[in-house]
């Protein structure tokens, strides 16, 4: 078990991260600057980074393309409600409901991971469906109707506003740190032979479910804590958003036109489709069928994103994993 | 309780179209096509649009969705998919989820959110029934449109075992490149199977239209109807595809007996089951047969890890 050896990292990518950190502290001071509109909406984009990154991490990583990760956005809010419902205190619980969904997710590895690539999307889908319609059950949630996060209305809205965007902001922060440390370790390694050749990785001894199986629920833990934060900042829970199949969309727009299987595609995606929902969300229907469009267009012609038109110029990609890996 | 069996079963007719082409497409094309419920209700509301603003009579205009649907699916083939499935297991998943939301999206758009149904053109069709003995009431759409479905299911086996045509598609499916080497062109094949699965996709979307309401978005949900039928009733057997259906149907049609949100609810898990236990004959014949993977289980909680 000795770690896989990386080379040192590149000149360009120390500048990038020391970039990213200095751009961590610009936003980390900017609640005490910007409106409350630009908070709630820099929320919204620290949460679709965290979508993106797990998301990719899941497909573009591990090769398990997913349809059904808005069980686990669906279960971190809904799982969040009944806790705060329960009298424990709204933000520490937003970390408690992301780990209980994990259990969840540990539950369904067993059972979904045993599927073949179309079979898993699908079902992966329909156990979301499943546990969307067993939620609506809950006299909480009152079927369509929903309910409300009230217990987060007892505190201002300023402070309430502040807290959220610092936690999902560091929340985010830690997300991606941590699945960059993660993909460097050997799990990184073995996760991507799977992807490349299932049958090839297991020859060489590695222990595909495992692997699989410990990608899958550190993904939906992530997908919890971040629907847990959007739940905590939208405030009203409605089964059929919190479980849309929407979010999948996303997600697979996000990480598909940033470059999915690189590091830094889906962060580039997610900024990339929130500018796209700021410009063109107004034109609702509109714009939706417009990003599925370029979602074909891009999965058929530029499969590997916007950091694959980097790479056709001939240069080295950045943050990449593939490089630092010097077997 | 012997009515909602009788209504589950013609239900089920309904379903097995619905399966059909995506069981079609899953064996002979090699990909699951997630926008096909999404096909479906572009052609319910294709059909509706002929009947209610071109002022197409109904029979006509289902002749000129199915031959449209027909069109579209082999365009698509020619054009989405084949490229698509080049590149790898990932991007015909990615590209019909992309092509999924921009039909739902692109039809809410065109066609708005007001759930349409053509109940209203087909006269008194959509609410007349027969008496069966001992007081049972049974539908006349239902029937027909069972009837319908067993005809056409019955006539694509025939196809498929029966004609030139039909040798080529289990050729292609079953090894596209020794096809090809005996002279069939499986691109050729793989373009007409998937105009035969929109076309069939378009006929499920007429009954849906026929039957019930009708919105843009109603497509996922059919899809994953469509999957459930496939997967209950065994992937790649037009007959397996019926029973599924039917299978479907009925459990749904229980189910609603309790209330309407347990009705699809049912279905879903009886899906999940019949797939655990797929999975599970699957898991049990890798390690020799039930007793060897339940005494591997015993010994070693991870399942999964291959025996050295």
């Amino acid at each position: 078990m000795t770690p896989a050896q990386t080379l040192p990292m590149a000149a360009p990518d120390r500048w990038l991260i020391v970039l990213a950190c200095v751009a961590i502290l610009a936003l980390a001071t900017l609640p005490w600057l910007g409106s409350a509109l630009i908070v709630d909406k820099l929320i919204y984009l620290f949460i679709l980074v965290m979508f993106a990154v797990m998301w990719n991490l899941l497909a573009g990583y591990a090769g398990l393309v997913s349809v059904g990760q808005q069980a686990f956005i669906g279960l971190g809010g809904y799982a969040l409600i009944r806790l705060v419902e329960a009298g424990l205190p709204p933000f520490p619980t937003i970390f408690l409901a992301a780990l209980l969904t994990g259990i969840v997710a540990w539950a369904m590895s067993w059972f979904v991971l045993r599927m073949k690539a179309g079979e898993f999307a699908v079902a992966t889908w329909v156990i979301a469906e499943t546990i969307r319609s067993i939620v609506m059950f809950d006299p909480i949630v009152q079927g369509e109707t929903g309910t409300s996060l009230l217990a987060l209305n007892a505190y201002d809205p300023d402070l309430r506003r502040m807290v959220l965007y610092l936690l999902s902001l560091a929340t985010m922060v830690v997300m991606v740190w941590g699945t960059w440390v993660l993909l460097q370790r050997r799990i990184g390694a073995e996760s991507q032979a799977i992807r490349d050749d299932e049958d090839a990785a297991a020859s060489i001894g590695i222990s595909t479910f495992q692997v699989k199986q410990r990608i899958y629920i550190i993904a939906s833990v992530g997908c919890a804590l971040a629907g847990a934060l959007w739940l905590a900042s939208a405030i009203t829970f409605q089964p059929r958003t919190s479980f849309g199949v929407q979010w999948s969309v996303f997600m697979l727009f996000m990480v598909l036109v940033g470059g999915i299987g690189t590091f830094i595609g889906p962060i580039l995606g997610a900024l990339l489709f929130f500018a796209l929902q700021e410009i063109f969300g107004d034109f609702g229907a509109w714009y939706l069928a417009g990003i599925g469009i370029v979602a074909i267009l891009f999965a058929l012609y530029l499969p590997r994103g916007i950091v694959g038109l980097w790479l056709d110029n001939g240069r080295a990609e950045p943050l990449s994993l593939r490089k630092r890996l010097g077997v | 309780m012997l009515d909602s069996l009788i209504q589950g079963i013609l239900l089920g007719g309904y379903y097995a179209v619905l399966a059909a082409g995506l069981s079609l497409m899953f064996g002979v094309v090699r990909f699951i096509n997630l926008a096909h419920g999404d096909m479906a209700v572009l052609g319910a509301l294709g059909s509706l649009w002929l009947v209610q603003s071109a002022g197409v009579g109904v029979p006509l205009a289902i002749v000129f969705t199915l031959l449209g649907m027909a069109a579209l699916g082999w365009l698509m083939q020619r054009f989405i998919f084949e490229r698509a499935l080049a590149g790898g297991f990932l991007i015909p998943i990615l590209t019909t989820i992309g092509l999924g939301a921009a039909l739902q999206n692109g039809m809410f758009a065109a066609f708005g959110s007001d759930t349409k149904s053509l109940g209203a053109h087909i006269g008194n069709l959509s609410w007349a029934s027969w008496e069966l003995p001992g007081g049972i009431f049974v539908g006349q759409l239902p029937v027909y449109m069972f009837a319908t479905a067993v005809l056409v299911l019955g006539a694509l086996h025939l196809l498929l075992t029966r004609t030139a045509f039909g040798r080529a598609v289990r050729a292609t499916s079953t090894d596209a490149e020794a096809a090809s080497l005996c002279g069939v062109d499986p691109r050729k094949v793989h373009r007409w199977a998937a105009a035969i699965a929109v076309a069939l996709a378009g006929l499920a979307g007429i009954f849906l239209a026929m039957r019930a309401q009708v919105t843009p978005f109603s497509g996922p949900m059919m899809l994953i109807f469509a999957f459930e039928a496939v997967v209950i009733g065994g992937i790649g057997s037009l007959r397996g595809t019926l029973i599924g259906g039917i299978v479907l149907g009925v459990v749904q049609a229980l189910g609603a007996l309790i209330s309407p949100q347990i009705s699809i609810l049912a279905g879903h898990l009886v899906f999940l089951a019949v797939l655990g236990w797929r999975l599970m004959q699957v898991a049990a014949a890798e390690r020799g047969g039930w007793r060897a993977a339940l005494s591997a289980a015993l010994n070693k909680p991870d399942l999964s890890r291959r025996q050295a």
